[in-house]
């Protein structure tokens, strides 16, 4: 057990160079530099420009570039070219107003999924199932930002609440319950819209595995020895066909970065896909580099510790 | 690439015309999928006909600029006096209604649908190129030793390595980086699609490099990109189209998001996202500036998405009979 994951720990640092290699000089060999982001400015003269190209090392050959960003990096000395904050510190920030977003939503999708899935598995090709079916597919297939637009115009003109950005300018001095209250509205839209392309794909999966259950002779036997049918279910059916789930838990775990940009850019909520975005824009390659090696590691970690507690959920399988 | 995919399918199935039909009366069966299918083809065809109506005979163009016209919602007639006769909409009438600058919304959803289908697939065309050929490699010379490390080796770490990116976040990087064109746009979405692809050639090329035709072929001293291209592709093929399949839905979607931020193909192309994405501005003033496009793409996609989950259990015995 400790050697598989020792092996393993060691295999993913060897990936993770790699994969900081790669994404270092993608970034760098793509044309369009730091210093050319304002280049109708008149104030940057050649010599500025010149001066910023030295500053940052660009003029320096790529592999000394990179060796300047993995030092900087792990002497948490990194800065960002756009504002000369340091990245880490940045990133951190950015990393605590995603969290909150990112369990709401996560557990959206676990306690919804999994209701629904299960139960269009039991009644197949009943009505509940096919709708389930077709609106998932539906929701899977609907350009996120279009659905955005309609849901905020739809609860907004509804319930008559601001939704846009991590809370209401000017409430600072309200009670504590309308405060709370303005947060929760804030955060749960947000929240649900990046939940529903994963709770329709999660709930065909639900589906699916545990269609593959119903129909084993452990489930057989379970009811011929006179069990109730919940106990034969959700005991014997849904322990089985849960086993999949938990390398789809440790998948999720990188939509953290990538999946936000578009719905963080929607609700002017400041987490780290919108940073990400923000450092595109403005050619701030430490800060891409930087949560691009990050969203890496996330990756890697949640496929460690799904592959980990595989190991202890599942008895046939031997390190 | 729709030729690319329909000789590969023609190559994978004649010598068994009974298993083709089979498959084909299966789909059938599934009216979801059948419908989609249909609507597909018709959308093909639309998407043609419209390329050459608005390109190279010009009854719709979409190109036109009536400042005195825009905002004016569907079916409105045409019955301005300022602008000229010769600009008028086909039949006199505005199907889809004109948007801010007063151009035809029918026209450029027409347009939007040769260029908006394209996008998604040639990006496909591009990571199914990819990675059948580097699934391929790695399934058929997986046992070849370079040095200290297999050829499979390589080309899976390969792919896991890439799969760490997170993808959306990679494509607008690349994007953005790049000079906005739509050939970059197409190439780096199906530069960053492939894994999928060659984790599947890789698994059914595994499991076909044993068996007995490919001995047969080797025997015969049949060169091996022939084995390869000509005798196991195609018996490889079926679960890489499913994906394909998806794949173009997903490549029209990321292309909508991309435009939504701003990077996606730009002016004068129109596309689908396009539309939607400068349309979203008028959301109040000109509702189906953003509704036309945005249930174009819902429909389309989930048309796509169902027909390739029914390809999917046509092609996989297992999934059929568990249904």
């Amino acid at each position: 057990m400790i050697n598989f994951i020792i092996r393993n720990i060691w295999q993913r640092l060897i990936l993770l160079v790699f994969i900081s290699i790669i994404s270092h000089s993608v970034i760098h060999l793509a044309p369009g530099e730091p210093a050319l982001v304002d280049p109708s400015n008149p104030r940057m003269k050649a010599e500025d420009i010149q001066r910023i190209r030295a500053a940052y090392h660009l003029d320096e050959p790529l592999h000394v570039q990179y060796v300047f960003w993995v030092r900087d990096l792990f002497t948490g000395e990194l800065k960002s070219f756009k504002d000369n904050q340091p990245v880490l510190k940045k990133i951190w920030d950015r990393f605590l107003n995603s969290v909150p977003l990112f369990i709401v939503s996560m557990m959206m999708i676990w306690f919804l999924a999994f209701p629904i899935g299960i139960k269009a598995a039991l009644s197949r090709n009943s009505a509940f199932d096919k709708a389930s079916t077709f609106i998932s597919y539906a929701l899977i297939s609907i350009p996120g930002f279009f659905l955005a637009y309609l849901l905020i115009i739809f609860i907004v003109k509804t319930f008559d609440v601001s939704v846009i950005g991590m809370r209401t300018f000017g409430l600072e001095e309200a009670p504590l319950l309308i405060r709370s209250m303005d947060r929760v509205w804030h955060l749960t839209l947000p929240a649900m819209i990046s939940a529903i392309g994963g709770m329709a794909i999660l709930s065909r999966y639900v589906r699916s595995q545990m269609l593959e259950v119903i129909h084993q002779d452990y489930m057989r036997t379970a009811r011929a020895k006179g069990l109730p049918e919940d106990q034969v279910i959700y005991r014997h059916g849904l322990r089985n066909a849960l086993l999949p789930f938990i390398t789809m838990f440790g998948l999720t775990i990188p939509g953290l970065i990538g999946g936000s940009v578009i719905f963080e850019t929607i609700f002017a909520w400041p987490g780290m896909g919108r940073l990400g975005f923000e450092a595109i824009l403005a050619r701030d390659f430490p800060v891409i580099l930087t949560l691009t090696f990050f969203s890496a590691i996330l990756v890697l970690v949640g496929t460690l510790i799904s592959d980990i507690l595989y190991g202890v959920a599942d008895p046939r399988i031997k390190f | 690439m729709n030729e690319q995919i329909a000789n590969l399918e023609a190559d994978a199935l004649p010598p068994s015309k009974g298993l083709f039909q089979e498959r084909w009366e299966l789909l059938k069966r599934n009216r979801m999928a059948y419908a989609s299918f249909w609507f597909l083809m018709a959308l093909f065809a639309l998407a043609i006909i419209g390329k050459i109506f608005t390109q190279n005979i010009v009854v719709f163009d979409p190109k036109i600029v009536r400042l005195s016209e825009k905002f004016l919602p569907p079916l409105t007639p045409y019955t301005s006096k300022i602008t000229p006769q010769e600009d008028a909409p086909v039949l006199g009438i505005y199907l889809l209604g004109t948007d801010e600058l007063g151009r035809d919304v029918f026209a450029r959803m027409i347009e939007g649908s040769f260029v908006s289908l394209t996008v998604g697939f040639v990006a496909v065309g591009i990571s199914l190129t990819v990675g059948i050929f580097l699934g391929g490699l790695a399934g058929f010379y997986g046992r070849v030793k370079l040095g200290f490390i297999t050829v499979d080796t390589l080309i899976m770490r390969f792919v896991d390595i890439m799969l760490c990116f997170p993808s959306f976040f990679l494509i607008l990087t690349v994007v953005a980086l790049l000079p906005p064109s739509i050939y970059n746009i197409m190439i780096v979405i199906g530069l960053t699609s492939w894994m999928g692809i060659a984790r599947f050639v890789r698994a059914e090329f595994l499991s076909l490099r044993d068996q007995d035709f490919v001995v047969a072929a080797k025997s015969q001293a049949i060169p091996e990109w022939r084995i390869i291209f000509i005798h196991m592709v195609p018996n490889a093929i079926a679960p890489v189209l499913v994906s394909a399949t998806i794949g173009v839905a997903t490549a029209i979607l990321t292309e909508s998001s991309l435009s939504f931020l701003g990077f996606g193909v730009q002016p004068p192309d129109a596309t689908w996202g396009n539309i939607l994405a400068d349309g979203k501005t008028f959301l109040f003033d000109a509702p189906w500036l953003t509704f036309i496009p945005g249930f174009t793409i819902l429909f389309v996609v989930l048309a796509f998405n169902l027909c390739g989950e029914g390809l999917r259990e046509v092609f996989n015995p297992k999934l059929r009979s568990t249904r």
